[in-house]
């Protein structure tokens, strides 16, 4: 909260408020309170804290090494040694999964963040500008939305070549669109409020505008992008590294072990289902915390 | 409505000219020649300068736009580098078999969904709703191409039912379709019933109540048609993402449609193969969205009346 305090300056009212001994909560505070009450969402915050913890202390969890290949093991069931069994090369199942969390858990946030990034940026130029601005903007957007996802990631992926950090600017330029799109006119509304056409009116700069009034009261749509982004950009790429356009071997992602353990199914099932679940339950505690988050920061868009 | 689809049609045809900008500037403008590219590191100078000489990439870049968009237009966009087949006729071949099989998962995914969100609507709080609402989630978070895996080693492999691969006889399209269609089966459950609970709220529901109006016409005559609107947009959305997604279940069950090619020609660097699968999964993209745009217009009088456009 510290973070936000930066554009929300102390308010004379307020203090007044804690002087009579009143209680005063503020957005964010009555927000996580209400976040707080949701059981669902709460479970799944856990469950991705936990992904971080994961992703953090991979090497010293995992039992093998994810790509130390040992041929004469390969393709075994669950053992004491390998506990879910090995891969192709030998490789333990287990291990791979692990790491595999933080190539999904990365490529999912820093892609949202880049075009969370890219798309405020346009949606505010578009929506406080107008005029020619907006109609450029709002015409690349369209061209970008007239791609299906999937082609226009594997497009991008064509160019840029496989690889971790394409994969990201790919879905970074994927999803900008959506938020741009929410926030230009989020931006439209906020310019008919009174305090910025006072701000406007005494002579305030256009940069302190933006920066002080529009982008601090577009946080919350920016915080639920974010959130509801991630799963969707998990799981494109878990699609691009399945079809072998994403992350590229010997590194362990969730998408290329499903692709190839594709060969295998009839010797050990496991070895396709499970990564699969990882996918499912990041995934899910994603979209569940993410429609909380979105209740808890905007009632009033509860249940529509 | 006429300005409505005059606009709407402008509209199309800017994103239709955008497209091809979009994939001409993709293909290249590429850090590096795409002919080189394609070739990768196996081929001579000599050997590059031909390529690029029967692909005309030698030209200047407005020549080589203009050629493409006259291509574009007349549906002639070269032959394939490798197997040398005209481009259109291996993407009419592919279409045609993708097609076939979006349009079974799709009538798959609309059944499912809109029954399934209609009865977690009438089934509002009440342990049927949340079950339903469950699997829905369920099914919107899982890849797939996983759940084909899936369904292919309980079908196929444990209980022997289906076919694993292949789409040589009707049996065939069960399991892809089924994998196909889950996730958007699905959203459309979960539109479904916040749209029906948004309009069950309705006035004119309550008027129908009261007039003694059976409880199923209810639903099925004044609830579901206004709540069709949202759906309907879904829908359409849909269609064009479902052709992008079955190149996730072509992989998995071996079949040749429009996915693999589109796949294949990235893998194997066949430029013109590529230019071509993406430039025109895009227009049948735009073409769907703007006939659900128009069908949106004949449903929703708002719309018709130049409100909501």
């Amino acid at each position: 909260m510290k973070f936000f305090s930066f554009f929300y300056r102390k308010n004379k009212y307020i203090e007044d408020v804690a002087e009579q001994g009143i209680e005063y909560t503020s957005y964010y505070q009555d927000s996580f309170r209400r976040l707080k009450k949701n059981n669902a969402a709460m479970i799944c915050l856990s469950v991705l804290a936990l992904m971080v913890l994961i992703v953090i202390f991979a090497p010293w969890i995992s039992p093998q090494d994810p790509n130390a290949q040992s041929l004469k093991d390969a393709l075994r069931g669950p053992s004491a040694q390998y506990f879910l069994g090995t891969d192709e090369y030998g490789r333990d199942i287990l291990s791979r999964i692990i790491y595999g969390t933080r190539i999904s858990l990365s490529v999912g946030i820093i892609s949202q963040v880049l075009a969370t990034a890219i798309g405020v940026t346009m949606g505010v130029l578009a929506g406080y500008y107008g005029g020619y601005i907006d109609s450029l903007i709002s015409r690349v957007m369209e061209i970008f939305a007239a791609f299906p996802e999937l082609i226009f990631a594997m497009g991008i992926m064509y160019v840029l070549g496989p690889g971790v950090s394409n994969i990201f600017i790919a879905l970074a330029l994927l999803s900008w669109v959506s938020t741009a799109r929410l926030i230009r006119g989020q931006v439209l509304q906020l310019k008919q409020k009174e305090y910025v056409e006072a701000c406007i009116a005494s002579g305030g700069a256009s940069f302190q505008i933006i920066v002080r009034h529009l982008v601090p009261n577009c946080i919350s749509t920016i915080i639920i992008m974010v959130t509801l982004g991630i799963p969707g950009a998990i799981m494109s790429e878990a699609a691009l590294s399945f079809l072998g356009l994403g992350v590229q071997p010997p590194t362990a992602s969730w998408g290329s072990m499903i692709s190839a353990a594709q060969s295998y199914i009839s010797l050990i099932p496991l070895y396709s289902v499970l990564p699969g679940l990882a996918i499912i339950i990041v995934v899910i505690s994603f979209n569940i915390f993410g429609d909380g988050l979105r209740d808890a920061l905007d009632p009033k868009l509860k249940n529509q | 409505m006429l300005l409505y689809i005059a606009k709407r049609l402008c509209q199309t045809v800017f994103v239709l000219v955008g497209i091809t900008f979009a994939t001409f500037c993709l293909i290249n403008i590429v850090p590096g020649d795409p002919v080189q590219v394609m070739l990768e590191k196996r081929a001579d100078p000599e050997m590059i300068q031909q390529v690029r000489h029967e692909l005309g990439t030698d030209k200047p870049l407005p020549e080589q736009y203009i050629n493409f968009v006259e291509g574009a237009v007349k549906f002639d966009l070269g032959k394939s580098y490798f197997s040398k087949e005209p481009v259109m006729s291996m993407l009419l071949r592919g279409f045609l078999v993708t097609a076939k099989l979006a349009a079974i998962s799709f009538l798959f995914a609309v059944t499912i969904g809109i029954s399934c969100g209609m009865l977690a609507a009438i089934k509002r709080g009440k342990p049927t709703d949340s079950f339903l609402m469950m699997i829905a989630i369920l099914g919107m978070s899982a890849p797939s191409f996983w759940i084909a895996i899936i369904l292919q080693i309980i079908f196929g492999l444990k209980l022997n039912l289906l076919p694993l691969s292949g789409l040589d006889q009707p049996l065939c399209y069960i399991l892809p379709s089924i994998a196909l269609g889950t996730r958007y089966a699905a959203s459309i459950a979960r539109i479904t019933r916040t749209s029906m609970l948004d309009v069950i709220k309705q006035d004119y529901i309550r008027t129908a109540r009261a007039k003694g109006v059976k409880e199923s016409m209810v639903f099925i005559k004044h609830a579901l048609k206004n709540a069709l609107i949202p759906i309907v947009t879904l829908l359409g959305t849909q269609l064009g993402n479902m052709l992008a997604g079955s190149m996730l279940i072509e992989k998995v069950f071996s079949i040749s449609g429009i996915g693999k090619l589109a796949v294949d020609s990235m893998t194997n660097r066949d430029l013109p193969l590529v230019q071509g699968t993406v430039l025109y999964i895009a227009v049948i993209f735009v073409v769907i969205n703007l006939i659900v745009d128009l069908s949106y217009a004949l449903i929703d009088p708002k719309i018709r009346y130049g409100k909501g456009a």
